[in-house]
């Protein structure tokens, strides 16, 4: 029981995080129809940051604010100086292009902080387990990733949905030309845009930095999995962003967890122990698999053309 | 040849280039430009595939390095479980691939554009996943190969010269065949799909069954390159065919030139090349790299042969 509650609060946790990462990938897509295979180095750049003004600054928050300015900062430059030129070209050149801008970041990071990984260690207040049931703690860190995410995930939609901003975002998403023909400013919209979903990418990787290590490469794994959520969600839409992140991220996690104990019921030990890590590995591809057979365009595909 | 062209002059030069390449290092006594034109040759064969698909038909696959691995693979269990011979290893590596291609292509060409590379890619990772829990066959930290494929003395893959020349031959095979296919009725289809597949649907040919021929053939023949990667390096690793592995070789068919005959082979010619000589000028190599692929992104249409054709014109 104990283990079901605290498992599932993981794969809540990591879905909601995966989410971040999703949704700030989706947006762009959705609106400048831009593939950013660079995502996952703006969530690694997002997590060095803070680890960095954590410990100029000797505070857990003051760094992590500090990194998420930086890692928006860094994305409204990158957007500017590189990728709005690529606006309106073939898909396969974005993919190049932010696949270049991978290896720069990997290389650039390789020659600021070293190959060796950070650490970006809690304060106290933090890593005390909070009840939430009689006779079931849980990690506070963990339970403020779930809060943060959660609150995020409330303001994106109510921005979205409910403020001027919002309206002239999914304008956008909808008709670029006719916006722009209204008088938009759309250049600027979309470097607001992407600054945005650079600002959610890196608050996804400076919130994970304290449960993994910092290091090189540590976007690259995790942006396969948010395009396995886009893919599933619906490419644009926010709302099948978050749906799908929820459900791989539980996938995920409770497949590693419960799937060894499921099999050796069926096989004999050996032969479990080495099936299930690669199958729970595999668990949400096949379920990316199922969904495209069933429904190609994803499971909440937002309303284009 | 009718006409002279630059890029028919620098192709047939690159060409006499790799037949001569063994007499100059057996000349100079340079046993390492051999050990890396094989590589590069090898390679070549994988671009060249994948430009199969992407400039012939259309399809940005961006998991390519998957029949890498698979082709790997398929050569290092079976000589780990003692079966050593070429004429088994190889056809196993084959099948191998060409299953995979038609099982994932299947699937993925239920969707298109974008879609179609976040599928490939993820499958691709997918693939990567299960070569990392293969314990048995070292799991993370890949897998010896202590024999090469055994072609029972019709050639020696151990003798370098005789082992870059099966390469060779194996990648103007794949070439010449990529010219048959692209020029063929079948071919045309598929380069009509690429133009304007609802066209063609609506003429009747069914748009799916030709992509999923030309998928699997790709992927047949990058599986080839797979078996001989893992006969060079002695060794497979599911390192192989993580997903920049796949970027590498999108990367070499869009510098070479994508959709062109021997773009692909002029592409990776030029980045492997460029690779080495950049990481022996500086380790932090990727540092220009990355930005030179924005660059070609950005101003380079159409590859190193599209500015040959570019250069002819004037």
């Amino acid at each position: 029981m104990l283990l079901v509650v605290e498992q599932f609060l993981n794969g809540l946790q990591f879905g909601l995080l995966l989410f971040l990462l999703a949704a700030g990938l989706t947006l762009v897509f959705g609106i400048m129809d831009l593939v950013n295979l660079a995502h996952g180095s703006l969530y690694m750049m997002g997590a060095y940051f803070a680890a960095t003004f954590a410990a100029w600054t000797g505070s857990f928050l003051l760094g992590a604010l500090l990194a998420l300015g930086a890692t928006l900062v860094l994305g409204i430059v990158l957007e500017m100086s590189a990728l709005r030129h690529l606006y309106g070209r073939d898909h396969l050149d974005h993919v190049l292009a932010t696949f270049g801008l991978i290896l720069f970041f990997n290389e650039a990071v390789r020659l600021i902080w070293g190959p060796a990984g950070l650490a970006l260690p809690l304060p106290a207040w933090l890593t005390v387990p909070v009840p939430i049931l009689p006779g079931i703690h849980y990690p506070a860190y963990r339970l403020a990733i779930i809060a943060v995410a959660l609150l995020v995930a409330l303001l994106l939609y109510l921005g979205v949905m409910r403020t001027r901003i919002g309206m002239l975002i999914r304008a956008g998403a909808s008709n670029r030309e006719m916006i722009g023909a209204l008088g938009i400013n759309i250049k600027l919209l979309y470097t607001l845009v992407f600054g945005l979903g650079a600002a959610l990418a890196g608050l996804a990787g400076l919130m994970q930095a304290p449960i993994l290590t910092v290091q090189i490469g540590m976007g690259e794994n995790i942006l396969i999995l948010a395009f396995v959520i886009i893919v599933i969600g619906g490419i644009g839409s926010i709302r099948g962003a978050f749906l799908a992140a929820i459900f791989v991220g539980m996938i995920d996690t409770l497949g590693r967890a419960f799937l060894p104990n499921l099999l050796r019921q069926v096989l004999s030990g050996a032969a479990a122990s080495t099936a299930a890590p690669a199958l729970s590995s595999m668990l949400i591809y096949l379920l990316m698999a199922i969904v495209l057979v069933v429904r190609p365009e994803g499971l909440f595909p937002a309303n284009r053309r | 040849m009718k006409t002279f062209t630059v890029s028919k002059a620098v192709t047939a030069l690159m060409l006499a280039g790799l037949v001569l390449l063994p007499l100059y290092s057996q000349a100079s006594g340079n046993i390492f430009i051999l050990t890396l034109f094989t590589r590069i040759v090898i390679l070549a064969l994988a671009a060249a595939s994948l430009n199969l698909i992407m400039g012939f038909g259309g399809m940005m696959s961006f998991g390519h390095a998957a029949y890498l691995g698979i082709g790997g693979y398929a050569v290092g269990m079976l000589a780990q479980e003692g079966v050593g011979s070429g004429f088994i290893q190889f056809p196993v590596a084959l099948a191998a691939s060409a299953t995979y291609a038609l099982v994932i292509g299947a699937l993925s060409l239920r969707t298109r554009g974008v879609y179609f590379i976040m599928i490939t890619l993820a499958f691709a990772q997918m693939a990567y996943y299960v070569a990392s829990g293969l314990a048995r066959y070292g799991g993370d930290d890949g897998l010896t190969i202590y024999k090469r494929s055994d072609f029972s003395g019709l050639i020696n893959l151990s003798n370098r010269t005789q082992f870059y020349y099966l390469c060779l031959a194996c990648l103007f095979g794949v070439v010449f065949l990529i010219w048959r296919i692209a020029n063929s009725r079948f071919g045309l289809v598929l380069q009509g799909l690429r133009s304007n597949e609802q066209r063609m649907q609506a003429i009747g040919f069914p748009s799916k069954r030709y992509q999923l021929v030309c998928f699997v053939i790709s992927g047949t023949m990058c599986g080839l390159a797979g078996a001989l990667l893992a006969n060079n390096t002695d060794f497979v690793s599911p390192a192989v065919m993580y997903w920049t592995r796949s970027g590498d070789l999108m990367v070499m068919v869009i510098l070479g030139g994508m959709g062109t005959l021997f773009g692909p082979v002029i592409g990776a010619v030029v980045y492997l090349l460029l690779e080495e000589f950049l990481s022996q000028l500086t380790e932090y190599w990727a540092l220009i790299m990355g930005p030179l692929l924005l660059l070609v992104v950005l101003f380079g249409r159409g590859g190193i042969m599209g500015l040959l054709g570019r250069l002819n014109r004037g």
